[in-house]
């Protein structure tokens, strides 16, 4: 394997500032992927495998009135048609959501959401499954949609979840956090208020390999093998054992190779339920494997969050205190992902970097006609909105104060004397040093001289912005005290071995969707214990294979399964001491370590590897008491905190005064994650998300018209940023550690799709002040822009 | 109906529904599944695979229009176990993470470094301008398509020691 050196992308960054592990290496992973060896759920054929489709609802809102499958199964290739009250009959009609909600398998009484599952088709191909959806007579009696949430708890609205005994409106939740009677009284007494209604319009993560899954029933051994599109194998599992009535040891999930997920695959879809129906049915393997628009219009979207923003300041620019009251669509079911005492995730992280007086959010959760989701795209728990609403409104605070918005953003950042910082609402902010991290992405960007371009381009009548935002983020759950998600323990295990040669395997609960897990938990474990990262294999995505834990997404795969990996390495190198005190006949407590290898204090000479260990330990040598024959051990990691990583982001943008078209020309992103593992696969991680955040700026939305016809089903119609919209990411980093986690690393997955939409929102803002523009929703497209231009802003949704 | 094509150098002749598409074809009758779907839109770019040298989208092209024609997929990339340069590229600058969009970015690539030796990296942004990744925001890949320009032989035995860092 070659193992590069670290790239010096930071020139600033001394040497504890290296990263661990090997640092920069190549992905253990690519040889298979270059080849086109990757093995994805839609790869798999097994012997005798049938194919499912979904009928999915035209409609958004309808009763169902009559499903007629004659015809389609008469088609000669058809085995199985599965309809609503089949599954009724089966008690399979309706399946828990993660947000302790319901969501109908297939509709039995009404459709609630356009592209709604029917009906199931199982036919022995691909295309004669499709062809059969189109034999399927279905009468539809339809009803008026709730399309705008702002009109779903009107009195006349009509009750999209009358399945729920005794539902006479579509509330779902009210939250808070934060304390609103000193935050009202801080409001008060300000000498500056600023307002604003900030739209988070509904975007999807769309990865580039759609859900799907493959169900194996074994009727024999009533033993279920699910290979599944699935961020969370074992979590699945056991909800898998939950809806189906099979008992948990008798079903087995597989999430083998997965094409991106960004929380589109944390969710219990459906399709997945009707594989295994399938292969219940016909006795034989299911594959389901939905195509784009299925997608783009059914599986989880994230955000759709509308927030009335407040900011009180000082009129020298202290900030004082901010309060939101949000209004959070959540479609036609409740389904996001959230722990379960937190129904708008970890929102009430919008306090920020800042160091505020008081703060209080509250947050409605409502139906309408749409889509079930919310967890998905990267959003680290609502982080993402969160972030978005305070570094918007501390941009137009300074607007109003007439502060440049960096000079605003350092005069208020918590201090790095402050940390550990509770904040108003509840955290407990594990580390931080703001300040160095942003007077470096502003020396990188060349800040001044980017103002002074500005104001001479001004002049000239050009449209030129500067955005900036700092991010912190709360990322890793989570403590099991105070978070769960369908009461489970948002807890990861981990396994480590290490076999007689000195080679080791490590079994980790999370499951990578291109986060590079079988890389970085080998440099994790190489670094605890000095085997080199070829000679450790990491194990994943198979719920026989590996220790029971929550999984990946909201950026948790380092904070609690990288500790967990650290923890079981650390355990394996203390039991390693004692089998080499064994073998060089000394006490354990007079050797002493240095990577890979116990020896005898004083006398470096004398001692053993952990190759020699763990022979000897499988070997003849007499243990101590209490030491087993074998260099193994386990691990389940409870986080006792979240990690705070943070950020620096800054975007320069031109705008077209004739088109409206916004070109981002720069974008400096500067990012503390804490201890770094590997810098290749972290600016990796960072370049995506900076995309993303790209994409969601300027061109991403899921909109839906007045019938609620679902007008992002496709990616004529679904814009995502080519290679043509998006700049040569320019990174930078500064090394924070979290004081809690084992190695001292952060998440940093999401950082960047959190962090960046408000730098490039900001920037567009800041190009068309000339036209006294202090806010525009996203996303900021040319036609948009344009209607700013002219005085005519308008939400999104 | 028959069709016959040249896959990765070798002859296949099959019989096939007319309306299969090529994607489905090299996945489901061939087995290659390094070829990916990923919409039905001819946006995504993930089923790419060079006609006669040049990328197509596999997902727009019927398994009929390919008859008597060549076909190379990313298996065919490699020279054995010897990777394409392009292949090397992809790995040594991060040009990938979940995967997905790899082999028809590679694909392209190698035709664009057949046609363009030495692209700038604006010729690179537009050759993959058709084509969508999720993951890497493109930068790591317009620098993997660099590296095999500046690595026509591939990695030989001595750059790679240079950049070995134990």
């Amino acid at each position: 394997m070659t193992i590069l050196e670290d790239r010096p992308s930071n020139p600033a960054a001394g040497d504890h500032d290296r990263p661990i592990g090997h640092g920069r290496m190549q992905r253990k992973e690519d040889p298979r992927f270059v080849r086109g060896k990757g093995h994805y759920v839609d790869d798999i054929v097994l012997p005798g495998m049938l194919h499912g489709a979904i009928l999915r609802a035209p409609v958004a809102h309808a009763r169902l009135v009559s499903i007629d499958t004659t015809e389609a199964l008469a088609h000669p290739k058809v085995l199985a048609v599965i309809t609503g009250s089949d599954l009724q009959a089966l008690g399979l009609a309706w399946a828990p959501t993660l947000s302790m909600d319901v969501q109908a398998v297939l509709v039995t009484d009404k459709v609630r959401f356009q592209g709604q599952e029917v009906a199931f088709v199982v036919a022995e191909d691909r295309y004669a499954a499709r062809d059969a959806l189109e034999l399927i007579q279905v009468e539809y009696d339809v009803l008026a949609p709730v399309v705008d949430a702002r009109k779903a708890m009107d009195p006349d609205a009509p009750v999209i979840r009358d399945d729920l005994e005794g539902r006479t409106d579509n509330h779902i939740f009210d939250w808070e956090a934060g304390n609103k009677a000193e935050t009202d009284a801080v409001f008060a007494s300000a000498d500056v208020v600023v307002k604003q209604e900030i739209v988070y319009p509904r975007v999807h993560p769309a990865p580039m390999e759609t859900c799907g899954a493959v169900a194996d029933f074994d009727p024999i051994e009533g033993r279920l093998t699910l290979y599944e599109t699935t961020q969370a194998p074992h979590a699945h599992r056991t909800l898998f054992a939950i809806v189906s009535g099979i008992p948990e040891h008798k079903i087995r999930v597989v999430s083998p190779d997965i094409g991106g997920g960004f929380g589109n695959k944390v969710g219990i879809y459906p399709g997945y339920i009707l594989a295994v129906v399938g292969s219940i049915v016909t006795g034989k393997p299911v594959k389901w494997v939905e195509d784009r628009s299925e997608n783009l219009m059914s599986t989880s979207f994230a955000r759709d969050y509308i927030m009335q923003g407040e900011i009180a300041a000082t009129k020298d620019g202290k900030i004082l205190a901010l309060r939101t009251s949000v209004l959070a669509d959540h479609g036609a079911f409740n389904a996001t992902a959230q722990p379960t005492k937190y129904p708008a995730g970890f929102f009430h992280i919008f306090t920020g970097s800042y160091d505020l007086a008081a703060a209080h959010c509250t947050v409605t959760g409502v139906y309408t006609n749409k889509a079930p989701g919310g967890v998905a795209y990267a959003c680290s728990f609502r982080v993402t909105e969160a972030v978005y609403l305070v570094e918007r409104m501390v941009d137009i605070l300074a607007r109003k104060l007439e502060m440049d918005p960096a000079e605003l953003r350092l005069k208020n950042f918590i201090k790095k004397e402050q940390f550990p910082y509770p904040n108003k609402t509840g955290w407990e902010y594990d580390s931080g040093d703001y300040e160095p991290t942003m007077r470096l992405s502003m020396k990188m960007a060349g800040y001044d001289e980017l103002r002074r371009e500005q104001k001479e381009k001004r002049e000239r009548g050009e449209l030129m912005g500067i955005g900036i935002s700092f991010f912190t983020e709360t990322v890793g759950a989570g403590p099991r005290k105070d978070m769960d998600i369908l009461g489970l323990g948002m807890a990861d295990g981990a396994e480590l071995r290490i076999h007689p040669t000195g080679k080791a395997v490590v079994r980790i609960s999370v499951q990578s969707q291109g986060q590079g897990h079988e890389t970085t938990f080998a440099q994790i474990v190489a670094e605890e214990i000095g085997i080199p990262p070829e000679d450790i294999d990491v194990v994943h995505g198979d719920t026989d294979q590996t220790p029971f834990g929550l999984g990946t997404y909201g950026s948790r795969s380092t904070p609690v399964s990288g500790a967990a990996v650290a923890l079981v390495a650390r355990k394996v190198r203390e039991k390693a001491r004692f089998i080499a005190a064994a073998m060089l006949e000394t006490r354990p407590e007079d050797l002493e370590w240095e990577k890979g290898r116990w020896f005898v204090k004083g006398d470096p000479s004398v001692g053993k590897t952990m190759a020699e260990i763990a022979m000897g330990a499988h070997g003849t040598v007499a243990l101590p008491e209490g030491i087993d024959g074998n260099l193994d051990a386990e691990v389940t990691y409870d986080p006792p905190n979240l990690t705070f990583p943070f950020g620096a982001y800054i975007c320069v943008v031109d705008v077209d005064p004739g088109t409206g078209h916004v070109k981002v020309r720069r974008f400096i992103a500067v990012d503390d994650c804490g201890t770094r593992i590997n810098p290749m696969i972290i600016e990796g991680q960072i370049h995506g998300g900076l995309t993303d955040g790209v994409g969601m700026a300027l061109m991403e939305i899921i909109e839906f018209d007045a019938e609620g016809n679902c007008l992002g089903g496709s990616f004529m119609d679904y814009l995502i940023p080519t290679a043509m919209e998006v700049p040569d990411w320019e990174t930078g980093f500064t090394v924070t550690p979290s004081p809690h986690h084992p190695i001292g690393a952060k998440g940093v997955g999401e950082s960047a799709t959190v962090g960046s939409p408000p730098a490039v929102v900001n920037a567009v803002v800041d190009a068309l002040a000339p036209f006294g523009v202090v806010h525009m929703d996203m996303p900021c497209t040319p036609a948009r822009v344009w209607e700013a231009m002219q005085g005519r802003t308008r939400p999104p949704v | 109906m028959q069709i016959s094509m040249t896959i990765n150098g070798t002859e296949v002749t099959r019989e096939i529904e007319p309306r299969v598409l090529l994607v489905h074809f090299i996945r489901d009758d061939l087995r290659l599944t390094g070829t990916h779907w990923g919409c039905d839109t001819t946006n995504c770019g993930t089923c790419v695979v060079l006609m006669d040298g040049q990328p197509v989208k596999s997902c727009t092209v019927l398994a009929a229009m390919a008859d008597g024609h060549t076909i190379t997929t990313v298996e065919g990339l490699a020279n054995g176990a010897t990777l394409d340069p392009v292949q090397q590229g992809f790995m040594e600058e991060h040009g990938l993470q979940c995967g997905f969009c790899t082999p028809g970015m590679m694909l392209t690539a190698r035709a664009l470094l057949d046609h363009n030796p030495h692209p700038e990296p604006l010729e690179i942004r537009e050759a993959i301008s058709g084509q969508i990744c999720r993951c890497t925001g493109y930068a790591t890949i317009v620098r993997s398509i660099q590296w095999a320009a500046a690595h026509p032989a591939g990695a030989t035995a001595e750059t790679t020691e240079d950049e070995v860092h134990a």
